[in-house]
């Protein structure tokens, strides 16, 4: 009676233990995805200034638990949100002061075509050559200032990028109180 | 006879419309100076063509298309251009536009003039010469028509010439079909030719008689059979997706285009535009404009584009209390910023307001979700509950609501009893979504670009490390190969060497001994 009770157990330990196994390789996902997940979020100027070299690092460190979810300065407090409510955390208010936008500006003038701003920019949006003047592809340029303290001769500077017509954004509907008294 | 349909909701606001509907059109005096803005089109902005100090005559392209869904810009009239700078532009943000300053010299010398022949071309080179003659939809969307006259993969069914006019107050299109019917009946013919639909028809709301007349007459002397429709009065028919639901009973998502299902819309406006370039080689240079609202001579003029606000006033005569000028009609349109913003190819309607004319809004009050709104959407939205999201500016939800659906007719906060200016609020959440939809098309091309960067980054270090493998694998061979070689060039070298530093400390001790104090 007793070994038909533990016979019956061990086989289902064992069928369930081949179908646990089985599914592992058969359905096996390679890499995070929540860290997939976490990158998507992340604004990928990969800037650095959340200490990690680049958008995916930092995403696998908050992944694996090992960094705070507000260290992304160009995502805003509303990348930090994002984050929070994807991960189930608490949103923390962000660690350094929210810029808006901004793209590198090289002053050609200055520019003697040293290329090493074009070795750190990280999106390949600078181009020129050896002593050749080098410019910015504004369309390009994430902002995130990697290549401003490259320059030897300091003629790159982030100046905001200027609102059009075209993505110029409706306001937020304010109504002024008048004063009655 | 055709079966109507009906869409759900909509407003019956007063239609203002028969103080500017009585006169004929009459054709606006040249400005002292034209501000034409580059980009008039919903799509690319025009490149510049011309230069200052330049001459231009009326007719000539100042401005080239720059991409497929853009549209080329033209001299309205002839004379010099003084600059190509940053205007104000007529859109509610007040920023400044490139535009090209061009001062009249009174001749008004058109370019040559050919009518265009396209019978035997592709229909690929009348997309492109519509493009190049600037006729965007006059309706006030500003949409590149070559680019909508495309068909997409299923049979085209419907052509629908849109005369609905549904606005209070406007009636340029009213006048346009009164007067000038039988361009607009060839207009439609050209956008026909281009689609090659089984049916067009002709939608005009049934408050403007005299146009149904003159369009059914026009038709019959062009010997076409399209159907002239009267629809019934009811705001806003004239919005191409309900004109479409009411003519053909089919219903287009915001996610769709409307060839995809077999239909295809242009406005009156536009295809008499399509007509008088096609048949003149007239490019887009004037439009007809209703000068209307709280003025002594409301009316509809042909105003070239480019004439400043400023230089209209005394078409229209406004009254002492006018406060500002609307652009487009009271339910969509919106203020203009200055009185230098400029009459452009959107431009269907100016309305000088006053405060008796418009009373400011009584104060806003919470919303009771009543669902007045929803029962008015033409769109079958929940406005209250859109309003709800945007207004706690959770813009994932107001999406997943439909947001992007609301066409931003006003009917919600036209019928809302707690007087919510609703549509502020959801072009607020709408220009947030499309702003963080474009980062986050920014964010994948920098991603991409740095992930090639990284990848070429480390096949250029796998190369170099092979090439330097390589080369001391040849120069270990070398040494192998003739070690007494190179050991004797080596002595060499070091010999020479030894030379070399004797011959300059002779030198040193020369100098030295001429000049005793190391220098006079």
């Amino acid at each position: 009676m007793m070994l038909g009770a533990v016979l019956v157990m061990a086989l289902g330990a064992l069928v369930l233990g081949a179908a646990l196994g089985f599914a592992s390789v058969r359905f096996h996902i390679e890499g995070n995805p929540l860290v997939e997940k976490i990158d998507a979020v992340l604004p990928q100027t990969q800037c650095g200034q959340c200490g990690y070299p680049g958008c995916l690092p930092y995403a696998e460190a908050i992944a694996a638990g090992q960094a705070e979810i507000n260290r992304c300065v160009p995502g805003g407090q509303e990348g930090v949100a994002r984050l929070a409510d994807l991960l189930g955390r608490e949103a923390q208010s962000l660690d350094g002061a929210e810029k808006p936008k901004q793209a590198a500006l090289i002053d050609e003038e200055c520019c003697i075509g040293c290329t090493l701003c074009i070795q750190a920019c990280p999106v390949d949006a600078i181009v020129g050559a050896a002593r050749q003047m080098h410019t910015v592809v504004a369309s390009l340029c994430t902002g995130c200032e990697l290549c401003v303290k490259p320059c030897p001769v300091e003629c790159i500077r982030m100046e905001p990028v200027p609102t059009g017509v075209d993505d110029w954004k409706w306001q937020y509907p304010v109504f002024r109180m008048k004063r009655v008294a | 006879m055709l079966r109507l349909f009906q869409f759900k909701g909509g407003v019956e606001p007063e239609t203002h419309k028969s103080r500017s509907a009585r006169e004929a059109i009459g054709e606006a005096p040249l400005p002292p100076i034209f501000v034409v803005p580059l980009h008039q089109s919903v799509g690319g902005h025009a490149r510049p063509l011309v230069a200052a100090g330049e001459r231009v005559r009326k007719g000539q392209r100042i401005g080239a298309a720059d991409k497929w869904v853009s549209s080329a810009v033209h001299a309205p009239t002839s004379g010099k251009v003084l600059a190509i700078e940053e205007r104000v532009a007529a859109h509610p943000s007040g920023l400044t536009t490139l535009s090209v300053l061009i001062e009249p010299d009174g001749r008004e010398e058109w370019i040559e003039r050919a009518p265009l022949d396209y019978g035997a071309m592709p229909p690929e080179r009348l997309r492109r010469f519509l493009r190049d003659s600037g006729v965007v939809g006059l309706g006030g969307a500003v949409f590149p028509s070559h680019a909508k006259s495309v068909a997409a993969a299923v049979p085209m069914e419907y052509l629908v010439i849109n005369g609905a006019e549904c606005e209070p107050f406007m009636t340029c299109d009213d006048r346009l079909m009164r007067e000038r019917a039988e361009g607009v009946v060839r207009g439609a013919a050209i956008f026909r030719d281009l689609l090659e639909p089984k049916r067009v028809l002709i939608g005009i709301e049934d408050n403007k008689p005299e146009a149904i007349a003159a369009m059914r007459e026009a038709v019959e002397n062009v010997g076409e059979d399209f159907a002239v429709v009267p629809v019934p009065t009811r705001y806003p028919t004239g919005g191409a997706r309900q004109l479409i639901r009411v003519l053909t009973g089919k219903e287009i998502p915001a996610s769709r285009r409307s060839p995809e299902m077999g239909v295809q819309c242009f406005n009156v406006g536009t295809a008499y535009s399509a007509w008088r370039a096609v048949a003149f080689g007239e490019p887009v240079v004037s439009r007809i404009v209703t000068l209307t609202g709280n003025v002594e001579a409301p009316r509809n003029w042909e105003i070239r584009l480019g004439t400043p606000l400023r230089d209209i006033l005394p078409l229209m005569r406004p009254k002492p209390d006018t406060r500002r000028y609307v652009m487009g009609g009271p339910m969509m349109g919106f203020a203009l910023p200055s009185l230098e913003a400029p009459i452009v190819k959107a431009s269907n309607c100016i309305i000088a307001a006053s405060p008796a004319l418009f009373p400011p809004p009584p104060p806003e009050m919470p919303c009771i979700r009543c669902g007045a709104c929803a029962k008015a959407c033409p769109h079958e939205l929940q406005p209250f509950e859109l309003y709800r999201f945007s207004r706690a500016r959770n813009f994932d939800k107001a999406r997943e609501y439909d947001l992007l659906d609301c066409i931003e007719c006003g009917c919600c906060g036209y019928v809302c009893p707690s007087h919510i200016p609703l549509v502020q609020y959801f072009r607020f959440a709408k220009s947030e979504i499309a702003a963080r939809d474009q980062d986050k098309r920014k964010a994948e091309v920098a991603k991409e670009r740095f992930e090639r960067r990284r990848a070429r980054e480390e096949r250029d270090q796998a190369e170099k490390a092979e090439r330097l493998a390589k080369a001391a694998a040849a120069k270990a061979a070398e040494r192998q190969a003739a070690p007494n070689d190179a050991e004797a060039a080596k002595k060499a070298l070091i010999a020479a060497a030894v030379e070399r530093a004797r011959v300059q400390r002779e030198g040193v001790q020369d100098q030295s001994s001429i000049h005793p104090l190391g220098g006079n």
